[in-house]
């Protein structure tokens, strides 16, 4: 009876979150294509420049299908984007969908990188701080994360470039040669990963840290310390697991944030991502381009949403009945 | 990346023994660029680094420009041209195939030039086909063009990028795959990142060519530029985007930088057609208030020549103008105050270029010196071309004309950007551009820039520099650009 009340409970949990989710993407939707449509530029002349004719600009609206009504642009791009269609990049004159996926996974290798890179710094240097609370080791830790979070990413990776890729030549400096070759791709991704990962997880050591030590002060850490298990033990196996729910809310937020930031990282490391492209994009008025890349962000931050929530349910049995 | 070097001396010798080059001793170049285009056909898109990558490298033209802007055939051997100046008869190469292996010959010139005319065509320099009345062949090897006026830039446009010679098979995917008949093949592309070109042995000139292959990596930021040229990523970077981090380049021995010129002439463009710049005198008052020196400096480390009105100055028809309004704040103040706009504001809107933001703020300082308030607007490119060169929406901004002979801007009627309508100077340049003697030309030249600077029709600031970082290793490169191309055959390394 209890599952079966779960199960239902669980059912109406996915329908909330589908309805959401379709109703955040037909807003981003709208709201992109009515940003692009009202920025002032005009995609044709700044294609053709400053000594085109007007007769050849004339020709490249048409050709663009800049002419046709508002309207039938916005149902004819949301139309074609259900059937899969993302329609042709105006400066590239490619597919938007063939843009997409060569660059895809330069973006997603870095921040999944970045992700696992920062949880491994935070976890590690957030539970070493709380376990050596009020000591140096602590105010160590919280020093070099303040400084973290005060770093910005651009600069720290200027600085990680000039040292390992100018002075010690041991990295490359920029660049991705693709996966084709795979130890150079990881070679070319280590320098971003770490200049993305290092100031994301100042912030998120600072949250394990602070959740750690109050789940250490709960009465089963303290049985847990009488009953004779090792400080390791106690860390790794009872107080993590305990203070994972605000790690991952805020794990949650950080990949969004990640995959943001993926955007000045490509342009520090001149990695070919979707962060580039974007950018590109919007300056050359790529209207098809610009709103299939903010689409599939948009995407992946309501998915990274949904899936904290999903978690949360997994470490936490008690917000099964809540949901 | 492996650098295999060889001595030059080598590849001469091994080429003219007919041996094949083996693949041990490939001469590679690896080249920084700052812009990355979106398409790979210059007959269709403006973007300049389409001409640094393919123009004369992968596709040629009928003509080609040497380094000091003359004139030299390329596909088109020698011409003929009528005593009336209208009927030009081009002699075509018989050795030249595209890289597909497909001929080449009349039909390829007489579809490009179609396809650029055409009703529908995109080229973006529409206008250099205008003066053509029809294009046809005599044989195979023979081509006759026959203009409706006289062009005294006609052979010099038939070398540029938008007039290359396409095949009618390949024309419509040029933009992903670029066919030509020039010296280098296109290798891959992969975007956002790379590109890469290889030697093209069957080209009738290959010969000469020293480099195997050459890759361009596409770096906007000028920080992430400096780290690879130092981590001797690349082998140069030809148009370095900052002035300011030069020096570091110039005291490494590894290195060799260049300052040449370019065709951009960086001026303060004033709305001529809105009040107070209609009004000769406030325009006197602002090129009076004006310190090229300062702005140079300030703006570009002193790594640039001023300009006194708009012509650049490596060329043969330059006059120095740059005395003709000696800064005087005093008497700018005086001048503005006589004008009746003493005190106005007035604002500035600059595109996001590092020479324009730059120029912008040092400008906005001795302005404010002279009683005037400008107000600086920064303002993304998207934003620059439509509402300050389409819709006029300005009072005054700064800009470098990259286009090799544009005085003609200067007659492009009110309905261009500089709102500038002068009769007198429609009929200066109609007659410097039918005029086909280069001696008078040139004459007529001087006479347009004394009459640009003492219409003081906008501030003229400086020429925009070539600033190009190179490994010792690398020789051959232009020192300074007529066009927006730089034929790599004649580069080498080793």
């Amino acid at each position: 009876m209890a599952t079966c009340q779960a199960g239902s409970h669980m059912t109406y949990f996915l329908f909330r979150r589908t309805v959401g989710f379709i109703a955040t993407l037909i807003a981003v939707s709208i709201v992109v294509f009515s940003v692009m449509n009202i920025l002032p530029g005009d995609p044709a002349l700044t294609i053709l420049g400053m000594d085109a004719t007007d007769d050849a600009l004339a020709a490249l609206r048409e050709d663009l299908g800049l002419n046709d009504p508002v309207m039938a642009r916005y149902f004819g791009w949301v139309g074609g984007a259900l059937v899969g269609d993302l329609g042709v990049s105006h400066s590239f004159r490619v597919p938007v969908a063939e843009l997409i996926s060569e660059r895809l996974p330069m973006t997603v290798s870095l921040a999944v990188a970045g992700m696992i890179v920062t949880l491994m710094i935070a976890l590690s240097v957030g539970i070493f701080a709380a376990a050596n609370h009020g000591k140096p080791g602590d105010w160590l830790t919280m020093f070099l994360s303040q400084l973290g979070i005060a770093v910005p990413a651009f600069w720290l990776s200027i600085l990680l470039v000039l040292l390992f890729a100018v002075n010690l030549r041991w990295l490359p400096p920029g660049g991705f040669p693709g996966w084709s070759d795979p130890v150079a791709a990881m070679r070319s991704l280590i320098l971003p990963t770490v200049a993305l990962a290092l100031v994301q997880s100042a912030v998120l050591a600072r949250v394990t840290r602070s959740s750690a030590l109050e789940v250490m002060r709960q009465d089963f850490t303290r049985t847990a310390r009488a009953s004779g298990l090792s400080q390791r033990r106690i860390l790794w196996r009872h107080v993590l697991p305990n203070a994972l729910v605000p790690i991952v809310t805020i794990v949650g937020m950080q990949f969004a944030a990640l995959v943001t930031g993926t955007i000045v990282i490509e342009n520090v490391f001149y990695l070919p991502g979707l962060g580039r492209l974007i950018f590109q994009s919007i300056a050359n008025r790529d209207l098809p381009t610009v709103q299939a890349l903010v689409m599939l962000f948009a995407v992946i931050v309501v998915t990274a949403n949904f899936v904290v929530d999903l978690l949360y349910v997994l470490i936490d049995p008690r917000l099964k009945a809540r949901t | 990346m492996m650098h295999i070097q060889k001595s030059l001396q080598f590849t001469a010798l091994a080429l003219t023994l007919g041996m094949s080059v083996s693949a041990a001793a490939a001469a590679e170049l690896v080249i920084g660029l700052q812009q990355e285009p979106t398409s790979l056909d210059p007959t269709s898109d403006a973007t300049a680094s389409i001409d640094g990558m393919m123009t004369q490298n992968v596709y040629e033209s009928l003509t080609i420009l040497a380094e000091n802007g003359e004139v030299q055939p390329n596909l088109a051997t020698s011409w003929d041209v009528s005593d009336d100046g209208l009927t030009y008869v081009f002699t075509l190469t018989d050795a030249a195939q595209f890289h597909d292996g497909s001929a080449f010959d009349a039909d390829d010139v007489i579809f490009s030039f179609d396809r650029a005319m055409a009703k529908d065509s995109v080229n973006p320099s529409k206008g250099i086909f205008k003066p053509i009345e029809s294009v046809s062949a005599l044989d195979a090897q023979t081509v006759q063009i026959k203009l409706k006026n006289k062009d005294a830039f006609f052979l010099f446009n038939m070398g540029k990028g938008d007039s290359a010679i396409v095949a009618a098979e390949t024309a419509q995917t040029n933009n992903v795959t670029p066919v030509g008949t020039g010296p280098f093949k296109f290798g891959g592309w992969t975007r956002g990142d790379r590109l890469t070109l290889i030697k093209n042995p069957d080209h009738r000139d290959a010969a000469s060519v020293a480099l195997d292959s050459v890759t361009f990596r596409f770096i906007s930021d000028p920080a992430a530029a400096t780290a690879a040229m130092m981590a001797e990523e690349l082998d140069a970077f030809p148009g370095f985007p900052a002035p300011e981090l030069l020096e570091q380049f110039e005291a490494d021995p590894r290195f060799r930088v260049n300052q040449g010129n370019t065709e951009g002439e960086v001026i303060l463009a004033m709305n001529n057609a809105k009040p107070p710049f209609d009004n000769i005198e406030v325009r006197r008052a602002i090129s009076t208030a004006i310190n090229r020196d300062e702005i140079i400096d300030g703006a570009m480390y002193g790594k640039a020549t001023p300009i006194g009105s708009f012509y650049p100055p490596h060329g043969k028809a330059y006059v120095d103008l740059t005395d003709a309004y000696p800064t005087d704040t005093a008497k700018a103040k005086a001048m503005f105050k006589a004008a009746g706009v003493a005190g106005q504001t007035m604002t500035l809107r600059v595109p996001p270029f590092p020479y324009a933001t730059r120029s912008a703020e040092i400008i906005q300082a001795q302005l404010s010196d002279a009683g005037i308030d400008a107000r600086v607007e920064n303002v993304e490119w998207g934003f620059w071309i439509d509402e300050i060169y389409k819709k006029k929406n300005y009072d005054m901004t700064i800009i470098a004309h990259t286009s090799p002979n544009d005085m003609g801007n200067f007659a492009r009627g009110p309905k261009y950007f500089y709102g500038y309508d002068d009769p007198r100077m429609n009929a200066l340049w109609e007659s410097i551009s039918t005029e086909a003697d280069a001696a008078k030309r040139d004459m007529l030249l001087k006479e347009g820039q004394r009459y640009l600077s003492d219409q003081a029709v906008h501030g003229f600031l400086f020429q925009l520099p070539l600033l190009g970082i190179f490994r010792n290793e690398v020789k051959g490169y232009w020192s300074s650009a007529p066009v927006l191309y730089m034929p790599l055959k004649g580069v080498s390394k080793g």
